[in-house]
């Protein structure tokens, strides 16, 4: 019996935990972003996965480095670096230069997630200010599109359907892609030029289901989100007369689905009382239409979700939930 | 009908098959017992006993000290041979009669009484307070002083709490099934001593047999319910099943009583009965000895004082690398860190847990904010908050996110992907800051 005694542990409770762990998270995130991922292929070739292997790479690479030359322990197993560079590179056009997603990837793993302190302290989408940081410094190369034509060799430049719908109006747009419901088949599938994960939008709903099927994520955010944007759409993106938008165009063009299911669901950087949740998804809407409608880029979401993440914890604080007991609006 | 609940809570692996279908068997006499002058939430008892007194099985060996304290037992008769300072399931210290047992099983005087229920309200819980009957769920609160609500708190529910929700124990399942009748007659003991003309039993449908049996038994007694509750944990903490079951919120940093209602656990309704009819003290309680690491998982009725060692002995030792010793449930219950403590009045279970299935939580990552936690607590809090302002020290902080409503059942620790000891954080804040 003495040397049982040597061998006991003695800890707090509770002595049994759930089987969830952050990498099975993770992981499970990179298993959702796998239809989108196909589909990139499928559309870009080999420009797609040469893009998309290059960001994981280095995003994985830089977080190797930089904990080992900081001593600390190697989290790159976790699959969070890789969802960081998996995201990067689905917000990056086909043609982009090597030396892009590679920069992206510093930025977004040393910049915005290490140097705040790593997994779970970082303000930001590390990915989302990756792509900031390239659009701004490389704005050309940044919005030079190519066709979605598959594995061919010489893909022509082109326009997304929002500069289009921004510059020359809606009719150009139904002019070039023949009638409406050609239109929307062409966004639903992802059949447009684009950032190389944003354009299926069928292949992020399959992801973004699963996810909340398995309860990764919760429909507050994408619903809200998606929910405020299709309203502003219709009441303000009509030509000069209200309630003639059409929301359904926003909804499936640009970084809207992929924004609002995998980014702005980001759990370190988004509020976590459901309450909150539901702000912060209207605050996304508002902000990309305003920016569609009104900025002077054609797409808001990644400057609209880097801005609502700022409000993350202030949301938190402001809508704290509510202790059993206490009557409503009681604050101790 | 969906079944009653609350909202949050959780789902941890029931395991309670282990031993719920084996019968309270009585455990073998221990050589000594080791009986704790606080086994209680209150004041320590005085020893009443010295060293070399021979006592009977019964005889009152610890005065309570004040009105919140509970009478202490001889669970055996002997002799004692010490007065020492032990340690207590808890971790906690105190002090504890030593008694050799001579296995004569000797009583003091019982007076049976068949009347009992002729008996006057005070007249019972006197007989509660002398038999030293205290909440046998977990947290030993002295049952005289629940009982004993103030004037302009009038009670107008009694609950007994069946719910069980910690994984593995299966005591007041197998009480019951066993002692039906004997737990109905507790409840009813207490209704009268409340002046209460409702009593609702609260049970856990993963416990369809224990349902069904009191269903049966309080058949035709005006005012008694059976309420079958949703299989979630902490569903048999009191302001769960509270919420549950009446639909009432007992008000932040309150008690039952603020809202009409008192709820005693099913194995003090069968020691009132106990106490009431036969005179009979709290000296001996049903323990469930179970987990991977027991060779042979048992429920016992296990004299107060017997050391851990005893019972795992008598279930046939260790298997599978043994781990973690809990005293209680996985979810809320103490590891222990040897086998000479002894069983205490708020022991419900031993729980061996092997090597295997230890989670060490000092490899605990850091919080993604994923919110799971939120979602979870029953009481409303956040505990993601309280953990990380108790990692970086703001204790005083803590305060602002309801530090002092946790009552630490542990749902958040349990659903936490990043395995963060949640409770011990929050521990540790409020043992540092006053509330």
């Amino acid at each position: 019996m003495e040397a049982i005694k040597e061998k006991l542990i003695v800890s707090v409770s509770p002595h049994v935990r759930t089987e969830e762990s952050v990498s099975r998270i993770m992981w499970t995130v990179n298993l959702a972003l796998l239809p989108a991922t196909v589909m990139a292929i499928y559309f870009f070739g080999i420009r797609a996965l040469y893009v998309l292997s290059l960001s994981v790479m280095s995003a994985v690479f830089f977080e190797w480095a930089f904990e080992k030359f900081t001593k600390r322990p190697v989290t790159i197993s976790d699959g969070s670096a890789f969802l960081t560079g998996l995201l990067l590179g689905m917000n990056l056009p086909s043609g982009v230069p090597f030396y892009l997603p590679v920069i992206g990837s510093f930025v977004a793993i040393v910049i915005t997630k290490h140097l705040f302190g790593g997994l779970g302290y970082n303000i930001f989408n590390p990915a989302l200010i990756g792509r900031a940081f390239l659009l701004l410094t490389w704005p050309r190369i940044m919005t030079t599109w190519l066709e979605p034509s598959g594995f061919t060799v010489d893909a022509k430049t082109t326009a997304t359907p929002l500069m289009i719908l921004k510059e020359e109006g809606i009719g150009r747009l139904l002019e070039l892609f023949g009638d409406k419901a050609n239109l929307y088949i062409h966004l639903f599938t992802g059949q447009r030029a684009g950032s190389l994960g944003e354009t299926s939008v069928i292949a992020i709903l399959i992801g973004g289901l699963f996810l909340l099927w398995r309860g990764y994520i919760t429909w507050h955010i994408p619903l809200s989100f998606l929910g405020t944007s299709a309203v502003i759409a219709w009441v303000f993106g009509g030509k000069g007369v209200l309630f003639t938008g059409d929301p359904l165009i926003h909804l499936m063009s640009g970084g809207m689905m992929i924004g609002a299911f995998f980014m702005a669901t980001d759990y370190v950087t988004s509020p976590m009382v459901r309450k909150a949740q539901i702000i912060f998804g209207i605050g996304c809407g508002f902000l990309t239409m305003l920016i569609r409608l009104k900025g002077g880029y054609p797409e808001g979401v990644m400057f609209a979700i880097l801005i609502m993440n700022c409000f993350a914890p202030l949301l938190d604080r402001a809508f704290k939930t509510r202790v059993f007991g206490a009557r409503k609006g009681q604050k101790k | 009908m969906a079944l009653a609940t609350f909202k949050g809570g959780t789902h941890p692996p029931e395991k309670k098959e282990l031993s719920k279908d084996s019968p309270i068997e009585v455990l073998s006499e221990p050589e000594k017992v080791i009986i704790p002058l606080s086994q209680h939430t209150g004041a320590p008892c005085k020893p009443a006993v010295n060293v070399g007194d021979t006592v009977k099985k019964g005889q009152l060996i610890g005065t309570p000290e004040g009105f919140v304290s509970a009478a202490v037992h001889s669970s055996v008769s002997g002799k004692v041979t010490g007065i020492e300072n032990v340690q207590l399931p808890t971790g906690r210290f105190s002090q504890a009669i030593v008694i050799e047992n001579d296995k004569q099983n000797e009583w003091t005087n019982l007076k049976d009484n068949p009347d009992y229920m002729n008996l006057s309200p005070e007249e019972l819980k006197n007989k509660i307070k002398e038999a030293g009957i205290v909440g046998l769920g977990g947290a030993a609160f002295p049952t005289h002083v629940k009982l004993s609500p103030p004037k302009e708190k009038p009670i107008d529910i009694v609950i007994l709490n069946g719910a069980e929700c910690e994984p593995y124990l299966t005591a007041d399942y197998r009480l019951m099934i066993e002692k039906t009748s004997e737990v109905v007659e507790g409840l009813k003991i207490l209704m009268k001593i409340l002046g209460v003309k409702r009593g609702i039993i609260g049970i856990e449908a993963n416990k369809p047999d224990a349902i069904e049996k009191m269903k049966e038994a309080v058949r035709g007694i005006e005012g008694i319910e059976v309420w079958a509750l949703k299989v979630k944990y902490p569903q048999g903490a009191e302001k769960m099943l509270i919420k549950a079951t009446t639909g009432r919120e007992v008000p932040p940093r309150g008690l039952p009583m603020d809202v009409g209602v008192v709820v005693q656990n099913i194995g003090t309704a069968f020691a009132i009965f106990e106490a009431v009819r036969y005179g009979k003290p709290l000296i001996e309680r049903v323990v469930t000895v179970t987990g991977e690491g027991i060779k042979n998982p048992k429920n016992l009725m296990v004299k107060i004082g017997t050391p851990v060692s005893h019972l795992i002995e008598f279930c046939g030792g260790f298997k599978n690398g043994i781990g973690k010793l809990v005293a209680g449930g996985p979810m809320m219950g103490f590891a222990l860190s040897g086998l000479d403590v002894p069983v205490t009045k708020g022991t419900s279970g031993i729980l061996v847990m092997s090597d295997s299935e230890v989670i060490h939580t000092e490899d605990f990552k850091p919080c993604i904010r994923c919110g799971r936690c939120v979602d979870a607590c029953p009481m409303g809090l956040m505990p993601s908050m309280l953990s990380v302002l108790g990692e970086k020290g703001f204790y005083e902080e803590m305060k602002e996110y309801n530090l002092f409503d946790c009552f630490e059942c542990g749902t958040c620790a349990f659903v936490c992907p990043s395995k963060r000891p949640i409770v011990q954080f929050i521990r540790l804040g409020k043992s540092l800051v006053k509330p």
